[in-house]
Parts: C-alpha cells; structure tokens; sequence
C-alpha cells in the first residue's frame, strides 16, 4: 500500500471500520434469534391471527422467511466476499495454464466456486484463459461452475434443508460443470470459437495490482452485501410471497400428483422452465421451500434452480461474442443433460 | 504532469460506478488528471485484464474485478501524484 495516505487517518478509518464489523456482528446474533418469537409475539399475541389458520400461517411464513433470508444472505455474502478476495482471475488462469484436459476439469470447476467472478467479464476471461494455454473444455468448466455452484444457493439451501441436501448440491454442480466442460472439450469446441479469439494479442496485466489492506476487503463486502440484497430484494419478495400462497392455499396432494417424484416428465419439464427463467437463487429458493413441503421431488426442485442460475439468457448473448452459435446450442445442452440426470439421481436415492 | 486514468469494462452498470468513483475521487483530491472509459475488448484483453472493471492508471494496472469506494480511490490514487 502507500504510505503517502499517513499512518494516522488510515488507522482511524481501520478502527471505526473494525468496531462497526463488531457491532453488525452482534446485531445480526440477537435479531436472527428473535426472527422467530419476535413475529409470534406480534401476530399471535398482540394482533391475535390463528396460529393454524390458513390467514396466520400464510402471513407468518412470509415475514419469518423474509426477514431469516435476508439476514443469512447478508452474512454469507459478506464472508464470501472477504474469503474471495484472497483469490483472483489472475490466479486462477495462472493455476489453469498450460494444463491437460481431465484434472484440470475438475480443478477449474473448483476453482470456478472460489474465484470472485462476476459472468459479466466471461468474455475478457474466456479470451484471456485460451491464449494463456488453458484448454478450451477446462474455461468453459470454469465459466460453467461459477454461476452454477452459487454461494447464496448453497447457505440457503444448508438454512431450508440442512448440510446434506446443500453438500449434494455442491457435489452435483461441481460434477456437472467438470464434465460438461470436460465433453464440450472432447467435441473439439475450438471449431466453434470465432476466430478473432486466437488472433487477439492478450498482454500480460503491467503493474503489480493493488495489495487489498482487511480494511478494504471489509469494506468490499459491505459494498457486495448492498448491492445484491437491493438486486435479489425484488425477486425474494415475489419468490416468498408466491411460495407463501403456496404453503396457505395449495392442497397438499396438487403438486405431488401432477409434479411429484413418481413422475418421469416432471424433471425434464422442470429444466425446460428453469432455462428461460432468469431469477436468482434467492427468488427460486423460497418457492421451492414450500414446494418440497407440498410433495415435489427434491431432485425435481434442485434441476429447476440449477438451470435458473446456471443457464441464463444474458450470459449466453455475452458469450455469443466469443463462441459460435453451434457451440453455444451444445453448452446449453450438455448442461441441461447434466442438470437432467442430477434431478433424476436425487429423486430416485432421496 | 496530466495523471492519465482509464475505466476498463464492457459497458456494465458496475464499470459505468467505477467510472463515477473515480472521478468523484479525484474532484475531491484536486487531482490533475484525465479520466478516459476504455470499452474495447480488444484493448482490454491486450492489456492482460481478465476481471472488469478494471482501473488503469498511468499504464499500470491498479484494480481489477472490483467496484472500489471513494474513500478507496482516494487512497490509492493519492500516492500517485
């Protein structure tokens, strides 16, 4: 860092910053264990609703799961945050480069859940791995695990279901983005990549980069916390709202005759809607909390939010610059057959 | 001498608010510079950046793949000067 900025302010600024962390921290315990009696209190005994009427139990799991959502997703994306600022893109096509098709696959889906990654600079990226000599299939198991194993999925997943429906989820996307890429590799998808990519001149980066000070990082994800509460707030609130109604209103028999996991097209039909849906996992997560309670298959919901978050309209334009409509077809494919035979794995053993 | 600044990125909400932090940043340091938004892939790539947006200063690479605060901005681009 420099030293220009003086010891004095910066340490100032490191103290306030430290003690606000301290009280946020201790702020988040206390209202996360009155989430549940807090709301008791107030619709049972003071505005006095029926704890097992449909009214009561529609408006308690649509202000509890709201207000529970919200305060786990604000802590996981600020731990995240400050975990991913220890890693990097440089890093990570520095640890990729030159690497053989197999491993590498497995290693770069990995490194694809570590690595902050915004799918907004998937095209500077794909460029810049391939001329680095990482192959092909190992940067699309990157770009396919990145959304696809999604941080706020996950703890949400751990928050409705406990560890081990959130640890398949990890395994199954990992699994996925690892041999997608792997098969897209074997396909020989540079045919299918414009061409400008292998004649680009990618430069190494000049300079040394910034050295992030913990006052920074802290400061990075509260900005984080910030920005994709007031992005996902909207979806969370229609995805609560709707899975709400769900919970209140809808027989239990509805879904689990027409969708549940005895039904072989329920999968397939799942994936077909997630494709085009472009939502985020905290919109989808709420709903599928109170489908799994009316009786849909777990690997039916799990297929459905995988191909939300993984297979999204925007990315595939941006990557449109980069790779031929061919190959885009049999990314969306491959993924999709993966997500496929994930759902229908996770309603045959669950 | 004119400190020359360029906002790397391909036109996204998150580069268009490191555009405006920097200059932000530098009204508030008085700072005699020139702030150029960089959107061409071929140049962002010939310079070696994989995340965006990123910050260019003097032909140097600073940030890469962050929104930076004000106060953030202020601090590195101080020592520059």
């Amino acid at each position: 860092m420099s030293a220009v900025a003086g010891a004095h302010p910066r340490t100032g600024r490191d103290l306030r910053l430290w003690v606000r962390l301290a009280t946020a921290t201790l702020a988040w315990v206390v209202l996360y264990r009155l989430n549940g009696p807090f709301w008791n209190w107030l619709l049972f005994d003071v505005i006095g609703l029926d704890p097992a009427g449909r009214v009561g139990e529609t408006i308690r799991f649509f202000v509890f799961d709201t207000t529970k959502i919200l305060l786990l997703l604000t802590a996981i994306i600020f731990v995240v945050t400050i975990l991913r600022s220890f890693m990097s893109v440089e890093r990570t096509q520095a640890l990729l480069g030159g690497r053989r098709e197999g491993v590498a696959n497995l290693a770069a889906a990995g490194l694809g859940v570590a690595t902050p990654f915004c799918s907004c600079s998937a095209v500077p990226a794909f460029i810049g791995f391939v001329s680095a000599g990482v192959p092909i299939g190992v940067t699309l198991s990157f770009l396919i695990s990145s959304p696809l194993v999604n941080e706020v999925a996950l703890v949400l997943l751990y928050g409705m279901f406990g560890w081990q429906i959130a640890l398949l989820y990890l395994m199954a996307g990992l699994v996925i983005a690892t041999l997608a890429g792997f098969v897209l590799g074997r396909m020989h998808a540079e045919r299918w990549i414009e061409p400008f990519v292998f004649e680009m001149p990618a430069g190494a980066a000049t300079g040394p980069g910034l050295r992030l000070t913990w006052s920074m990082r802290i400061e990075m994800g509260r900005d984080e916390v910030v920005k994709i509460v007031r992005k996902v707030l909207p979806f969370l609130l229609i995805g609560i709202g709707v899975g709400a109604i769900i919970h209140g209103w809808v027989p239990e028999s509805f879904f689990a005759r027409y969708a549940g996991p005895g039904n072989p097209f329920a999968v397939p039909l799942a994936v077909l809607l997630g494709i085009p849906l472009y939502s985020n996992a905290a919109g989808v997560l709420p709903m599928i909390e109170a489908l799994y309670a009316k009786g849909l298959g777990m690997g039916t919901l799990l297929a459905f939010m995988m191909a939300v978050v993984a297979l999204s309209l925007p990315e595939m334009i941006l990557l449109r610059r980069v790779l031929k409509p061919r190959l885009i077809a049999a990314f969306v494919g491959v993924v999709a057959v993966g997500i496929l035979l994930v759902g229908y794995l996770f309603n045959a053993v669950l | 001498m004119t400190t020359q600044i360029r906002v790397l990125g391909p036109g996204c909400a998150r580069c268009q608010k490191l555009y405006e932090n920097t200059t932000e940043a530098i009204a508030e340091l008085g700072l005699d510079a020139h702030v150029e938004k960089v959107d061409d892939i071929g140049e962002i790539v010939r310079r070696g950046i994989l995340a965006t947006p990123a910050l260019v200063v003097d032909e140097e690479l600073v940030l890469a793949g962050h929104v930076a605060s004000i106060p953030t901005l202020r601090e590195v681009l101080s020592g520059r000067s």
